[in-house]
C-alpha cells in the first residue's frame, strides 16, 4: 500500500496576547491510500491544530515552525498559495464542527457547490447545476432539485451537514478530512451521517482522517487510531489494539474513563476504589403525575409524564434533544410553570405554586439543580466563594460566620482546593467550575438533585471524575438525584433506574441494567444501537481490590 | 483580610494592570483627568475674567498676554475656552446622566418581563428614532424654550434609545442564563435576578455605549448653540464661540474659532478613547 | 419599523425541507433527528415539524414565491405607517408645547383682550386639543403647513423649494463618505494591522469625534483663505453664474444635462467643501461598520469552508465575505441618515446653502415656530420613507428576511 500523507514531528505555535503557545509539538503519523485513521485526544491536544496547518487554514498568528508535511510526494510547506489553493477541495476536503455555520447564510446551498466545482474546473457555469444536484445526490439527499435553491436556515444540523460533505466531496478528493463531524448532532443524526461518510469514502478509496474526542466514534469507524495528547501523539496503533491493549499509560487512562458496557463507575477512574455505596431506596419523594407543558406557540413539549423518584434513589431521564427531558426538569425544578398535572414533593403539591413566587417558599432549598454548561450557569461577576454562598444568603438565616464555614466544608467536599474560592469562572478550568456548580447545588443540603447533563461539556477523563464525585456525594449525604442526560452510556452508570423519553411521553421505564441490555422499546433499542462505544472491557487490566478508603479525587483538572 | 475590603484592593491592581495595558486608555484617562480639572478649577485658574470686554484690545493674535489672542470685544480667548469646560460639561454629564437612568431601566425592564411593557416602551423608542435627532433636539427646544435646561431635556431624550435597546438587548440574552435560573435556587425574586445578577453582568456593553454618548451629547450640545438655541451671549460656551467666531474665520482672524472648536475636539476625542478602558475596567473577564 | 435592526434570525415560514430517513443499508428505521430545538417557533420549524412531507416542500411554485414576496412589502410598508402617526402625534405636541400664548404674539404688544380672543378664535386655539389635532392632520393632508410668521409664505411651498439644494448636498455627501469609507474598511479588515488599518481606525476615531461646523469652518480657513483653492462659502453657485435650467432642482445635473460647462465647475466648485465637511462626518460610522461587520466575516465559519474548499482570495474576500458583511452596513446606513439630516443643518449654516436647514436655523431665530414645526415633520417623513426604503433594499439581499412573517 502506498502512502498518501505523511506528517512528520510537526511543530505548529501561536502568538497570542500572553506569549508563544506551543500547539503542537512533534506529531508524526502516516496515512495509507484508502485507510481511516482517527486523531483522537482531549480538548487542548492539538488535534484539530495538526489539520488546519496541514491544510494551511491556520488563524492569524498560527505558524507551522518545524516538521514535515508531504501529500502524495509534495511537499506542503513548500507549496505556494497558490498550489495549496489549488489542492484544496480538489485533493484535499474537510468537514467541520457545526455544518449550519459552516455554509454561507445568504447563498443557495447547490450554488454554493458549483462554486467549488467551478473553481476546480470540474464544471462549466453551464452545467454547474446539474453537476452540483449529482452531488447532492451522492449524498443521499432527497430530491436534490429542489435541496438545490435552498438556504442554510431552511435546512436541519443533519441536512446541512450533509451539504457540508457534498462540498467537500464534490471533485472527488483522495483525502477527507472530518474535524468533529457529528459534535452536536443528535445520536440517531450522527450514526446517519458517519454511516454517510464511510459508505461514500469506501466506495471511492478515498482516505479519510477522523478528528474527534469520542473513543466510540473511533473505535466504530476507524482502521487506525493516533492519540494525542498535549500536542504529541502519543500513541498509534491499529483500533482493535489501542481499544483492547493500549500501551502508552495516557492512552489506558483515556480507555479506562469512557463510558462503556460492562464497566462500572468505579472502572473509569485511573486508581481502583471501592464501589460506592447505593443507599436502599426509601418512601417516594417525588411524585409527577399526568405533566404537561404547552407553550404560547402552540407547541406541545411535555404530553403527560408520569415518574417517581424515592428517597435517596437515583433515576435517569434519557432522551434526544427536542424531547422535551429539559422542560419536565424545569418544571420539577419549579423554574417553569405547568400548563396541567400534579408536581408532588415530599405529599405536598408544589406544582400548584407559580413559579414567579417559588423562590421565596420554604421549600426551595430542598430541590436544587446542578445545570449543563457551568460557563453559562456562574455568574462572570462572582467569584467561586460567592457563587456557592448565594443559595446560603438567599435561603438560610446563617450569620457570616457559619456561612464561611459551610463554604470551606461544601469546597472540601467536592474537592475544590480553598485557594480557587477567590477566582473568576474564566479563571477555572472546566472540571473545577463543574465542582463550583456543584457545590453551590449542595449549599442548602438538599433532599432531591436534578443533573441537568452535568458532564456533556467536560473532557472524558473529567467526566469520569465528576460522576464518580457525584456518586460518592450521594452515598454520603443521602440524596436522591434526577439525572437528565441524552446519553445513555453514562447514564446508566449513576443511575438506578431509567426512563427513557421521546416527542414528550416517556415510553420505557425500569431498571437501569434491564433497559440498557434487554430493552423493550424499539426506540430505546435504536438509541442503544445508535451510540457508538469502544469494545467491552474483556481485556482492558483488570482493576485490583483496594484497600485504600474512598478519597475525593485530586483537583488538578 | 474581609470580603470588601478584598475586593476593592483587588480592583485597584486590576485598575492598575488597566492603565498600563493598554497606553491609549492611560492617555485617555490623563486626558479625562484634565478635563474635570478645568471644569472645576477653570473660573478660579482664568487669567482673565472672560466677560471683561475691552473694545481697544479686540482681535488680538494670540500672544504673550493672551494666550489665545482676543476675539471682537476685547475677551480673553482662553479665558473663556477654560470657563466654558465646566458648562459644556454640565450639560453633558446631566444630559447623558438622565437618559442612562431612564434608558437602562425601561430596556432593562422591556428584556426582562416583555409583554406590555416592551411593546409600549418599544413604541415610544421607535417613535423616537423616527426622527432625524438633531433634528427632533431642535423642536424640543424650539418648543420647549430656548434654556439650557431644555438643551439638557432635548439631549437626553435623543439619547434615550440607544441606552434602552443596549439594555433591552443584553438583559434579553441573559434572561434565561443558567446563573439567572441558578439565583432563582437561590431564592432571589425576578426583581432581585435582574437589578443583582442581570444588570451588572449588562453593564460593561453599556459602559462603551456610555461614553461614546458623553462625546455625541458635547456635539449635540455644541451643534445647538451653534445654531442660536440654548446658550445665549455673553456666556462662555464652545459651540457658541465658534459661531461667533465663524464669521471672522474669513477674514483672517482664526483664534476665535479655532481654539474653542479644538477644545471640542479634544473633549469628544477623549470621551470616545475612554469607552474601551471604562469597559475593561467594570468587565471581570478582562481580569487575569 | 427602526432603523436599526435587531438581531438577525428572523424565520419565516417558507416551507422547510424535511430530513431525509437513515441510509436503507443501516438496520435502524428511525428518522434523521433534528438539532437541538428551543420551544418557540423557531425551534419547531428547524426540527422540521411543521411540514407534510417531501412533496408540499418542492412543490412552491414561482407564482405563490411572489405572492409572499408582494405581501412581505406590504407587510414592511404597513409597519411604517405606525412610525409616520407617532411622528405627527410628536410634531402636534410640539406645536402645541409653545410657551405662553402664541395668540397674544401673534396680536402684537399694542393688542387689547378682545383682539387676542379673536385671533385666538382665528387660529383655531379655542377649540379641544382633540378637535385641534384633527384640524391639524386635516391641514397635513392637504399639505398645508402653516404660514412661515416672518415671510408671511406657507411653509410648505418654501420647504419644497429649498429641498433640492439640501438633497443634492446630502446625497453628494452620502456618495462620497460611502466610495470612501466602505472600501477603507473592506480593506482595513483585509489587511490587519498594515498602515491602511491604522488609517482607519484613525479616520474613524478623528471622525467622530470632530464636530461638523467646526470641520466646515477649518477647511473654509485652510482652502479659501490659506490656499485659495475653495471658491469664497455663499451658497450653491457664485453670483457670476445664472442657475441652470430647472430639471432636477441639482445644479450640477441640470447644467450637466444643459450643456452648461462653465456652470457645472462652478456649482461643483461651490458644492465640494460643504459635501467633504458632510462626507467626513458619515465616512467614520460607515467605516467602522465596515471594518467591524468584515473582520467578523472573515473570521466566520463559512470562510473557513470556502478556504477549505480552495476558492481563491479573491473569490473569499469579495464572493462570500463581502456580500455577508454588507448586510450590517446597510443597516448602519439608516443610522447615518440620521446623523447627515441632522449635521445638514450645521453645514447649510456654515457655508450659506440655501436649503430646507438654513431655513429652518433662520426661522429659529425669529421664533417662526410654524416653520421650524413644519421642517421637523418634513425631515422626519424623509427620514421615515429612507428607512423604509433601505428596510426593502436589505430583504432584496438578506433572503432569511424574504419569507412574509
Amino acid at each position: 500500500m502506498s502512502v498518501l500523507l505523511e506528517i512528520d514531528d510537526l511543530a505548529v505555535e501561536f502568538s497570542t496576547r500572553r506569549g508563544v503557545v506551543q500547539a503542537v509539538r512533534g506529531a508524526s503519523f502516516r496515512l495509507e491510500k484508502g485507510e481511516t485513521l482517527g486523531v483522537v485526544g482531549e480538548s487542548g491536544s492539538g488535534k484539530s491544530v495538526t489539520s488546519y496547518a496541514l491544510m494551511r487554514i491556520l488563524d492569524r498568528g498560527g505558524r507551522v515552525t518545524g516538521g514535515g508535511l508531504r501529500y502524495g510526494g509534495v511537499d506542503l510547506r513548500a507549496a505556494s498559495d497558490r498550489e495549496m489553493a489549488a489542492l484544496r477541495g480538489r485533493e484535499i476536503g474537510m468537514i467541520f464542527q457545526n455544518p449550519r455555520a459552516a455554509l454561507n447564510p445568504i447563498r443557495k446551498v447547490g450554488r454554493q457547490i458549483g462554486d467549488v466545482l467551478i473553481r476546480h474546473a470540474r464544471a462549466t457555469r453551464a452545467d454547474a447545476q446539474a453537476r452540483a444536484v449529482a452531488a447532492l445526490a451522492a449524498v443521499e439527499i432527497r430530491n436534490p432539485e429542489a435541496r438545490y435553491h435552498a438556504y442554510p436556515f431552511e435546512l436541519s444540523g443533519g441536512m446541512c451537514q450533509r451539504v457540508v460533505i457534498a462540498l467537500a466531496l464534490a471533485c472527488d478528493p483522495r483525502l477527507l478530512i472530518a474535524d468533529e463531524p457529528t459534535t452536536g448532532l443528535d445520536v440517531t443524526t450522527q450514526k446517519a451521517v458517519m454511516d454517510l461518510i464511510a459508505g461514500l469514502t469506501r466506495a471511492r478509496g478515498m482516505s479519510t482522517i477522523l478528528i474527534t474526542h469520542d473513543l466510540g466514534l473511533a473505535a466504530a469507524y476507524c482502521d487506525r487510531v493516533a492519540v494525542m495528547k498535549d500536542g504529541a501523539v502519543v500513541e498509534t496503533a491499529p483500533a482493535a489494539q489501542v481499544f483492547a491493549q493500549p500501551s502508552h499509560p495516557y492512552t489506558a487512562r483515556l480507555m479506562k474513563a469512557t463510558a462503556r458496557p460492562g464497566a462500572s463507575l468505579r472502572d473509569l477512574l485511573p486508581t481502583a476504589a471501592p464501589a460506592p455505596a447505593r443507599p436502599a431506596p426509601g418512601a417516594p419523594l417525588l411524585v409527577v403525575e399526568g405533566l404537561e407543558k404547552t407553550f404560547a406557540d402552540g407547541v406541545r413539549a411535555v404530553k403527560g409524564v408520569d415518574l417517581v423518584v424515592r428517597a435517596g434513589e437515583s433515576v435517569g431521564l434519557v432522551g434526544e434533544s427536542g424531547c422535551g427531558k429539559s422542560t419536565t426538569s424545569a418544571m420539577i425544578m419549579r423554574l417553569l410553570d405547568p400548563s396541567a398535572g400534579r408536581i408532588i414533593f415530599d405529599g405536598q403539591d408544589i406544582g400548584a405554586i407559580p413559579a414567579a413566587r417559588f423562590p421565596r417558599d420554604p421549600r426551595r432549598g430542598a430541590i436544587q439543580m446542578v445545570f449543563q454548561d457551568a460557563t453559562d450557569s456562574l455568574n462572570p461577576r462572582f467569584t467561586a466563594r460567592r457563587a456557592i454562598l448565594d443559595p446560603l444568603l438567599g435561603l438560610t438565616s446563617l450569620d457570616r460566620a457559619a456561612r464561611a464555614a459551610r463554604v470551606a466544608a461544601l469546597a472540601a467536599q467536592v474537592g475544590l482546593p480553598p485557594t480557587l474560592l477567590d477566582r473568576f469562572p474564566h479563571q477555572l478550568s472546566g472540571g473545577q467550575k463543574a465542582r463550583v456548580g456543584i457545590a453551590r447545588a449542595l449549599a442548602t443540603a438538599p433532599r432531591l438533585l436534578i443533573l441537568d447533563e452535568p458532564t456533556a461539556a467536560l473532557d472524558v477523563s473529567i467526566q469520569a471524575v465528576v460522576l464518580n464525585l457525584l456518586a460518592d456525594l450521594r452515598a454520603q449525604l443521602g440524596m436522591a438525584y434526577l439525572f437528565v442526560s441524552h446519553d445513555l452510556h453514562v447514564v446508566r452508570l449513576p443511575c438506578d433506574r431509567v426512563l427513557v423519553m421521546r416527542d414528550g411521553e416517556i415510553v420505557e421505564q425500569g431498571d437501569a441494567e434491564t433497559v440498557m441490555t434487554r430493552p423493550s422499546h424499539p426506540y430505546t433499542r435504536s438509541l442503544i444501537d445508535a451510540a457508538p462505544h469502544p469494545p467491552s472491557p474483556a481485556n482492558t487490566p483488570a482493576n485490583t481490590p483496594a484497600d485504600t478508603p474512598v478519597e475525593t479525587p485530586p483537583c488538578a483538572i | 483580610m474581609t470580603d470588601a475590603a478584598a475586593a476593592s484592593s483587588g480592583f485597584w491592581r486590576h485598575a492598575a494592570h488597566v492603565l498600563r495595558d493598554n497606553p491609549v486608555t492611560g492617555l485617555a484617562f490623563a486626558l479625562f483627568v484634565l478635563i474635570v480639572f478645568a471644569a472645576a478649577f477653570g473660573p478660579a485658574l482664568a487669567p482673565h475674567d472672560p466677560l471683561a470686554s475691552n473694545a481697544a484690545l479686540a482681535l488680538q493674535p494670540p500672544g504673550a498676554a493672551h494666550w489665545f489672542g482676543t476675539d471682537a470685544l476685547g475677551r480673553d480667548v482662553f479665558s473663556r475656552v477654560l470657563v466654558a469646560t465646566r458648562l459644556d460639561l454640565t450639560i453633558s454629564v446631566a444630559a447623558v446622566a438622565l437618559s442612562f437612568l431612564v434608558g437602562a431601566s425601561v430596556g432593562a425592564a422591556a428584556g426582562y418581563w416583555g409583554g406590555w411593557v416592551d411593546a409600549v416602551s418599544g413604541r415610544m423608542i421607535d417613535t423616537i428614532m423616527a426622527f432625524p435627532l438633531f433634528v427632533l433636539a431642535m423642536g424640543i427646544v424650539a418648543a420647549l424654550g430656548n434654556t439650557v435646561e431644555n438643551i439638557i431635556y432635548a439631549t437626553a431624550i435623543i439619547n434615550l434609545p440607544f441606552y434602552a435597546r443596549v439594555a433591552r438587548a443584553e438583559v434579553a440574552i441573559r434572561r434565561e442564563a443558567g446563573f439567572a435560573q441558578a439565583a432563582r435556587l437561590a431564592g432571589a425574586t425576578d426583581l432581585r435576578v435582574l437589578a443583582l445578577h442581570i444588570f451588572p453582568n449588562a453593564l460593561p456593553p453599556m459602559m462603551v455605549q456610555l461614553s461614546l454618548n458623553m462625546g455625541w451629547a458635547i456635539l449635540n450640545a455644541a451643534g445647538l448653540s451653534f445654531i442660536g438655541l440654548g446658550v445665549r451671549p455673553p456666556t462662555p460656551e464652545w459651540g457658541i464661540m465658534v459661531a461667533e467666531g465663524a464669521n471672522y474665520i474669513v477674514s483672517g482672524e482664526w483664534w476665535l474659532a479655532i481654539f474653542p472648536g479644538l477644545a471640542l475636539m479634544l473633549a469628544v476625542f477623549t470621551f470616545n478613547l475612554l469607552g474601551d478602558g471604562l469597559r475593561d475596567l467594570v468587565d471581570p473577564r478582562r481580569r487575569t | 419599523m427602526a432603523p436599526a435592526r435587531e438581531a438577525a434570525g428572523v424565520m419565516g415560514g417558507a416551507a422547510p425541507f424535511a430530513p431525509p430517513p437513515a441510509p436503507s443499508a443501516a438496520p435502524s428505521a428511525a428518522p434523521s433527528a433534528a438539532p437541538p430545538a428551543a420551544p418557540t417557533a423557531l425551534g419547531r420549524w428547524l426540527r422540521g415539524e411543521r411540514l407534510a412531507g417531501d412533496a408540499a416542500a418542492a412543490a412552491v411554485s414561482a407564482r405563490a414565491a411572489l405572492r409572499a414576496r408582494a405581501l412581505m412589502i406590504f407587510r414592511r410598508v404597513a409597519l411604517a405607517i405606525p412610525a409616520l402617526i407617532g411622528v405627527v402625534v410628536v410634531s402636534f405636541v410640539l406645536t402645541r408645547a409653545l410657551p405662553g400664548d402664541p395668540a397674544a404674539y401673534f396680536a402684537g404688544p399694542a393688542a387689547d383682550a378682545a383682539s387676542i380672543a379673536q385671533i385666538r378664535a382665528d387660529l383655531g386655539l379655542d377649540r379641544s386639543l382633540p378637535e385641534q389635532f384633527l384640524v391639524y392632520v386635516g391641514d397635513l393632508l392637504r399639505g398645508d403647513l402653516g404660514q412661515s410668521i416672518s415671510t408671511g409664505q406657507p411653509v410648505a411651498e418654501e420647504l419644497a423649494r429649498r429641498l433640492p439644494a439640501s438633497l443634492e448636498l446630502t446625497l453628494s455627501a452620502l456618495a462620497l463618505s460611502t466610495l470612501v469609507g466602505v472600501p477603507l474598511g473592506v480593506a482595513a479588515a483585509a489587511r490587519q494591522g498594515t498602515w491602511v488599518d491604522h488609517a482607519c481606525r484613525a479616520l474613524v476615531t478623528a471622525g467622530v469625534s470632530l464636530p461638523t461646523f467646526f470641520t466646515g469652518i477649518a477647511l473654509v480657513y485652510v482652502f479659501y483663505y490659506l490656499l485659495g483653492w475653495a471658491p469664497s462659502p455663499l451658497g450653491r453657485l457664485d453670483f457670476l453664474y445664472l442657475p441652470p435650467e430647472p430639471v432636477t432642482g441639482f445644479y450640477t445635473i441640470d447644467a450637466a444635462l444643459a450643456g452648461e460647462g462653465e456652470t457645472l465647475r462652478g456649482a461643483l466648485a461651490q458644492l465640494a467643501l460643504p459635501a467633504i465637511t458632510l462626507a467626513l462626518f458619515t465616512m467614520a460610522p460607515l467605516a467602522r461598520m465596515a471594518r467591524a461587520a468584515m473582520l467578523e466575516a472573515l473570521g466566520s465559519d463559512y470562510v473557513r469552508t470556502a478556504r477549505a474548499a480552495g476558492l481563491g482570495p479573491r473569490k473569499v474576500l469579495f464572493g462570500v465575505a463581502f456580500s455577508n458583511a454588507m448586510l450590517p452596513v446597510v443597516t448602519t446606513l439608516g443610522m447615518v441618515f440620521s446623523f447627515t439630516l441632522g449635521a445638514n443643518v450645521l453645514v447649510e449654516k456654515v457655508f450659506a446653502w440655501p436649503g430646507v436647514g438654513s431655513y429652518a436655523v433662520e426661522a429659529l431665530v425669529v421664533s417662526d415656530y410654524a416653520a421650524v414645526q413644519g421642517f421637523v415633520l418634513a425631515m422626519a417623513a424623509l427620514f421615515v420613507a429612507l428607512n423604509l426604503g433601505i428596510d426593502l433594499l436589505y430583504t432584496l439581499i438578506d433572503p432569511r428576511t424574504r419569507s412574509a412573517q
